[in-house]
């Protein structure tokens, strides 16, 4: 009873402190602005133990913070190897091979206007389907490794991709490109100095979009069949096991590695897109 | 007319490339065949060979077509075998999650843009969390809940309410603080209430901002949906055709399903694209 008190009691006062923060003019300051969610995260973490504590809920059923952190601190070793095997084997290479296929593709199609024309519509359909279907299936063709989640990633971030590159290569104005013509400048100047630099918020958009889908198809297509070391597997078997600290272990390391991949992108895109109104400071 | 012809092209270019894939990629299991009977085959006796195995590596196009006329249409609905009936299964914690999913969604966004501390507390977790691969927990929010003694729709719903609230959070909060200063001082000169200016002017010019996040929101309940259905050990749905095709080696049974999903994901969003064009054009929006 008195862990429940005290979360919520925790809660209250932090809450009552963020009110008054957002009133005052300290959240004007950056440091501010990081303290107001960060109290708030931290709030729910309280809440968190204290509820579970208070209430006697089963490890099976909802381990309480304290405990996960123990066991990430006990595993790392474990979940190193994890880390490995799913992101920086499967969905990096994934990742970078489908990116980089889609933005050659959509280089390669923007040259034609009748094959854009058909492409974007199949593209722009394909990009909304479930594509972890295909997981399965690729299992099948590729094997239990590394291999086969490279390729369900291939496959999840190209159509993202190549839809926002064509677009982004579209963006740049005929005024531009009549300069570009007046000095007399050849295709691939053109596309170098000009239309791909002015496509990249574009492209860096999809990029963006692409961080997250990359690592759910690493993740998810685990869970069709693995070695016995990646995210996706240790997830799916010690469910089975009800090791849940040990799922909630994986499950902070997947969202820190998502969180900082997409922040490694955002930050490429800064010091590319400099220019771009969307970067200025404000 | 003119905009089809390039759009037909490209899809029967795909189809011709998915039948030199099939035999390509069956291929090798007919030759390990002649070569254990002994003989050998040429290559135009290796050709319709390839595109009609019972388990083969890559179906060929009129093989998927077939399982899936079969499984739509030629068993009767209630049937274990029936992908309609499969198809429902998913769809309907696909709904369900979605409707929890976007209503939560929106009254969290209602409070975000009503409650400064509110925002500045839950804005950036919610968009933080949009970089996490939310779609991990599946597995854990089913055993769980089945361990507590919920089963059936509801796990699944909840993975698929999850997946599609963050996108309607984000995309809410940008749509109600979309209506610009004037309009706002406006209301103001007319002394409207805060309630008033929600009603009046906020969710109103809410709306196509709504609308994309709600396509973005159907598409990944689908998922969330089929993706929960793998860990309770494929009873019902598609992602449970999915999994059991993959532990027999059905291959047409993973392509059919996989096109069910397709044909449901598609369907799903011009659902909320047409009910999106007769919503703006009665609000005068439309473009």
């Amino acid at each position: 009873m008195i862990w429940i008190i005290f979360a919520f009691g925790f809660w209250a006062a932090a809450w009552t402190l963020n009110v008054r923060l957002a009133a005052s003019s300290v959240v004007k300051t950056p440091a501010g602005r990081l303290a107001v969610p960060a109290i708030f995260g931290i709030t729910l973490l309280v809440v968190w133990e204290g509820v579970v504590r208070g209430l006697a809920v089963p490890g099976v059923i909802l381990p309480p913070p304290t405990a996960i952190a123990v066991r990430i601190a006990a595993e790392l070793p474990t979940l190193w190897v994890d880390f490995v095997q799913t992101f920086v084997k499967g969905a990096l290479t994934g990742y970078v091979i489908g990116c980089g296929a889609a933005v050659l593709v959509a280089v390669a199609i923007d040259r034609s206007a009748f094959l854009q024309r058909g492409l974007l519509p199949v593209g722009n359909f394909v990009a909304a389907l479930p594509i972890v279907g295909i997981a399965p299936i690729l299992v099948m063709w590729f094997g239990f490794d590394w291999h086969s989640k490279a390729a369900v990633v291939v496959v999840m971030v190209f159509f993202p991709v190549l839809v926002n590159t064509v677009a982004g290569l579209a963006a740049s104005e005929v005024m531009q490109r009549d300069l570009m013509a007046t000095y007399s400048a050849s295709y691939w100047q053109t596309l170098f100095k000009l239309r791909l630099p002015a496509a990249m918020p574009f492209i860096f958009n999809g990029l963006k979009i692409a961080t997250t889908l990359a690592l759910i198809g690493a993740i998810v297509a685990e869970f069709f069949g693995s070695p016995i070391r990646g995210m996706g597997f240790r997830i799916s078997t010690e469910v089975g096991r009800l090791g849940l600290d040990m799922v909630w272990a994986e499950i902070t390391v997947a969202a820190l590695a998502g969180s900082a991949f997409y922040g490694l992108v955002a930050l490429i895109e800064r010091g590319v897109t400099f220019w771009h109104p969307s970067q200025r400071p404000r | 007319m003119k905009a089809l012809l390039p759009i037909l092209t490209v899809l029967s270019v795909i189809v011709a490339l998915w039948y030199a894939a099939a035999v390509w990629m069956n291929a090798q299991w007919e030759r390990d065949q002649a070569a254990r009977a002994g003989t050998e085959v040429t290559f135009a006796q290796l050709l319709p060979l390839t595109m009609s195995q019972d388990r083969p590596v890559l179906p060929a196009p009129h093989q998927v077509a077939v399982g899936l006329w079969d499984g739509l249409a030629g068993q009767a609905i209630t049937s274990k075998r029936s992908l309609v009936y499969h198809a429902w299964v998913t769809l309907s914690a696909t709904l369900l999650g979605f409707a929890i999913g976007t209503t939560a969604g929106i009254l969290l966004a209602v409070g975000i843009v009503h409650n400064r501390a509110m925002d500045l507390s839950v804005m950036p977790w919610a968009i933080a969390s949009q970089t996490i691969p939310i779609l991990a927990i599946a597995p854990m929010i089913i055993v769980v809940l089945n361990s507590v003694g919920v089963s059936g729709l509801l796990p699944k719903a909840v993975i698929s309410a999850y997946l599609s609230f963050f996108p309607v959070v984000v995309g809410m909060v940008k749509g109600l603080r979309s209506p610009d200063a004037m309009q706002l001082d406006l209301l103001q000169t007319y002394h409207a209430s805060r309630a008033a200016t929600f009603w009046k002017l906020r969710l109103p010019t809410s709306m196509p901002y709504l609308f994309t996040s709600l396509k973005v929101g159907i598409a990944a309940a689908l998922v969330g949906a089929i993706v929960g259905e793998l860990p309770t050990g494929a009873v019902a749905g598609l992602g449970a055709r999915l999994l059991s095709g993959s532990y027999y080696g059905q291959t047409v049974q993973i392509w059919a399903a996989l096109f069910v999903a397709a044909f449901a994901a598609a369907a799903l969003v011009a659902v909320i694209g047409a009910v999106q064009q007769v919503t703006l054009r009665r609000m005068g929006m439309a473009r």
